[in-house]
């Protein structure tokens, strides 16, 4: 079938001009601009992530000053957050796979896709015109009453995460309009491949979190601006208020983060172990179950700013519960592999790259989520080693293994194996070099957030520091890796991979504008490999 | 692929879809979801209203005989007339009806400019008599004239963001407007009608909420 049409030019040649690439609405092309953004803030706040740990080689001022350190912290986890990893997975994959894998030409709303995108580049102009107002050192949660009493651009950064927001929301209100309207014909939802369910399920949070930051962080800058008494306790106003606002929005966060990241771990799990997925319902509905849990439980970050000690205890328990359906993953996932035919592509071992971090970031969750221990561990090396883990072990590790994955069907081209193979052994390994030791200083009382330290944790510190480089290093040799392929190499089969699902099935590496040649029918679930033909 | 479609041939319809049906569907479902975000939005300043009036509901009480409730009352109605209006247009649509659309367009609009007329009188009084948020509350008959402003920041805060929504729902109504006059709308393509419609609808739900809230507290 694919055979026949292999005159039909792809999605990347089938238009020509950088106008093509600006205005078009092919939600292929708008993934692809996303990714180049990413990539592009990811390595920005990488510079800044590894200036910090320059100053952090030795006690006291290395090669900045507190201020400055400041300030880099900040914009290191403003840009982290709100540029690369929120967007990162759902805009880039979400939207070049999601409409393929549906067997739809495009998103619901095209317009409103490239609107989204372009919204994005607002906000992430906007955030970094803040430098030249002044970087803001409140750090990315921007809490009052330090944010309302600082100097610098906090008002503009505040504005880059607002409008940024709108972005979020529009992407989310597109997934979800699409997966209930853009079914290909036979495609029931438990059809449907789980990284569908699980951008879903991240599209809700979108939507239902976002919108409760946007008026947080309006709030903030009235407040600031107008000084109108609603965070400022000097005029009556409650700062824990701003926290738990923040933090409704900001956990739910978390999981608009790693739930996309889980989403593509199921599909590489799934294709390198050429069998089934293990128990599709309960990864599924474990992804929805996050997604509600996820709003339940923002108390966990303020069991120190002054809540009672009983909605401490509940917002406790509740945080248990998310260990459930994220226990349910890991051990489907693990039951997918037992007795598959696993192959240890580089897709695949990012996605085992996931599983050992992920499990060490989820576990150590647990530690944090119990109040008596927190208190202890609260603002510490421990709080940053763990969000680290769950983060950049967890959701960047499966957004490396989705680019791997996707790579071909996106470019049309085969990676050296090789080079990939390497780049996730020296981002695995320079990552638990950056992050384990900081569990060690955080459990001995290293607080975060500070450029001066006692001489005692300075091994620890230094260790980190030397695997920050390993790290950058690591993610540099991912992006040479794709970046080299581009120009030599080999020419993408249209299923490298013998997966499954509609974008490798029914249309060509890389697919043509409008996807597929005929509106694929869907017969059978989205793991069934004895069924699918060996020729394609 | 074209030939797929089923079409009907008023309906522009898009060329990812494969109805007109599938189109409509989606597009209400889309902003559904919008106005979802939108009343989380007002949610955040309903919340911050709950907790001052909980702390603080003497300043509430005192704060409102501040407020006009003629004036209060009088944009109750007009909005919720206006969405009458709209609702007609709709039903003009569907009946072919191109000039009556764009008659109750534009009286939706009117009333929705009226709105603004009568909110711009109500902040001038405001703003002479010093009953602003913050360090710019000035009025010292008021009692607690020290903590008064909170009640007053609440207020600007929820009626400016709904007054925002006002104006965005006039920019959408001319929008509106424009289309019916070239004729875009029939009986069968209306959809941009009934999804201006449902926002417009939101626009005056939630003043419903603030009126009672802010101008009939007891």
């Amino acid at each position: 079938m694919v055979a026949n049409h292999l005159e039909e030019e792809s999605y990347l040649t089938s238009k020509k001009g950088i106008s093509s690439w600006l205005f078009t609405l092919d939600h292929k092309r708008i993934g692809l601009m996303y990714l180049v953004s990413v990539m592009f803030f990811f390595f920005m706040g990488g510079l800044f992530a590894i200036l910090l740990r320059m100053e952090l080689w030795s006690a006291g001022e290395t090669i900045v000053k507190a201020k400055q350190y400041n300030q880099l912290f900040t914009l290191h986890g403003a840009i982290m957050v709100f540029l690369v990893i929120i967007p990162g997975i759902p805009a880039s994959l979400g939207n070049f796979v999601l409409p393929l894998q549906l067997g739809a030409k495009d998103v619901a709303f095209p317009r409103i896709n490239l609107m989204s995108y372009y919204i994005y580049v607002v906000g992430a102009l906007i955030a970094l015109s803040s430098l030249f107002v002044g970087a803001i050192d409140t750090g990315w949660t921007f809490y009052t009453p330090y944010s309302i009493t600082t100097d610098g651009g906090v008002v503009v950064m505040v504005f880059a995460a607002f409008v940024l927001g709108f972005s979020s929301i529009f992407t989310g209100v597109n997934f979800i309009a699409t997966v209930h309207k853009l079914r290909a014909p036979g495609m029931t939802w438990f059809r449907m491949p789980l990284f569908i369910w699980g951008i879903y399920a991240t599209a809700i949070i979108q939507i239902m979190a976002t919108p409760v930051l946007a008026i947080t962080l309006v709030l903030l800058i009235i407040e600031r601006v107008f000084h109108v008494g609603i965070f400022d306790p000097q005029l009556g106003g409650d700062p824990v208020l701003f926290q738990h606002f923040f933090w409704f929005y900001s956990h739910p966060a978390v999981y608009i983060m790693i739930l996309p990241g889980m989403a593509v771990i199921s599909e590489l799990i799934t294709t390198f172990s050429q069998k089934r997925i293990f128990g599709y319902k309960a990864i599924a509905y474990s992804s929805i179950a996050i997604a509600v849990i996820s709003f339940l439980v923002w108390g966990h970050h303020m069991f120190v700013s002054g809540q009672s000690e009983l909605v401490g205890m509940i917002f406790s328990a509740l945080t248990f519960l998310v260990a459930i359906p994220s226990g349910v993953k890991m051990f489907n996932w693990a039951a997918t592999m037992y007795q598959g035919s696993i192959s240890l592509a580089t897709p695949m071992l990012w996605a085992m790259g996931f599983f050992l971090l992920f499990a060490i970031g989820g576990l150590t969750g647990c530690f944090l989520g119990t109040l008596s221990i927190d208190v202890h561990l609260h603002d510490t090396y421990f709080v940053v080693a763990h969000f680290h883990y769950v983060m950049v072990g967890g959701t960047f590790m499966a957004f490396m293994g989705g680019i791997f994955y996707w790579w071909p069907k996106m470019t049309g081209k085969m990676y050296n194996e090789t080079m990939g193979v390497w780049s996730v052994i020296l981002v695995v390994l320079g990552f638990n070099l950056t992050f384990f030791v900081q569990f060690l200083m955080g459990a001995q009382g290293m607080p975060r957030r500070y450029y001066h330290y006692l001489d005692q944790f300075q091994i620890y510190h230094q260790i980190s520091t030397v695997g920050s480089f390993l790290l950058g290093f690591g993610f540099l040799f991912s992006v040479i890796t794709l970046l080299v392929s581009l120009k030599h190499g080999k020419k993408a089969p249209p299923n490298p991979w013998h997966a499954a699902t509609f974008e490798w099935t029914e249309t060509a590496s890389p697919p043509i504008e409008h996807n597929f040649h005929h509106q694929p029918i869907c017969t059978r679930g989205p793991y069934e490999y004895d069924q699918i033909a060996k020729s394609v | 692929m074209v030939a797929n479609q089923i079409t009907k041939p008023n309906f522009p319809l898009a060329d990812h879809f494969d109805s007109p049906e599938q189109q409509v569907d989606a597009g209400k479902l889309g902003m559904w979801l919008f106005l979802a975000t939108e009343i989380l939005l007002f949610g955040g300043l309903f919340v911050a209203y709950a907790i001052f009036h909980n702390l603080h509901p003497e300043l509430f009480k005192a704060g409102h005989r501040y407020l006009d409730v003629k004036l209060g009352a009088i944009n109750t109605v007009v909005l919720l007339f206006s969405s009458l209006t709209v609702v007609l247009a709709i039903h003009a649509a569907q009946k072919n009806k191109t000039s009556m659309v764009a008659l109750n367009l534009v009286i939706t609009l009117v009333c929705a400019v009226t709105f603004l007329v009568v909110k711009y009188f109500e902040y001038t009084h405001k703003f002479h008599a010093g009953l602003l948020p913050g360090y710019f509350f000035t009025n010292g008959e008021i009692p607690a004239p020290d903590q008064a402003h909170i009640f007053f920041g609440i207020y600007f805060l929820m009626t400016g963001l709904h007054g925002i929504h006002v104006v965005i729902g006039i920019i959408v109504l001319l929008w509106l407007l424009v289309r019916s006059l070239k004729g875009e709308f029939n009986e069968q393509y209306y959809l941009p009608l009934e999804l201006g419609g449902l926002y417009w609808h939101l626009v005056d739900v939630i003043w419903i909420f603030l009126f009672p809230l802010l101008y009939l507290i007891r």
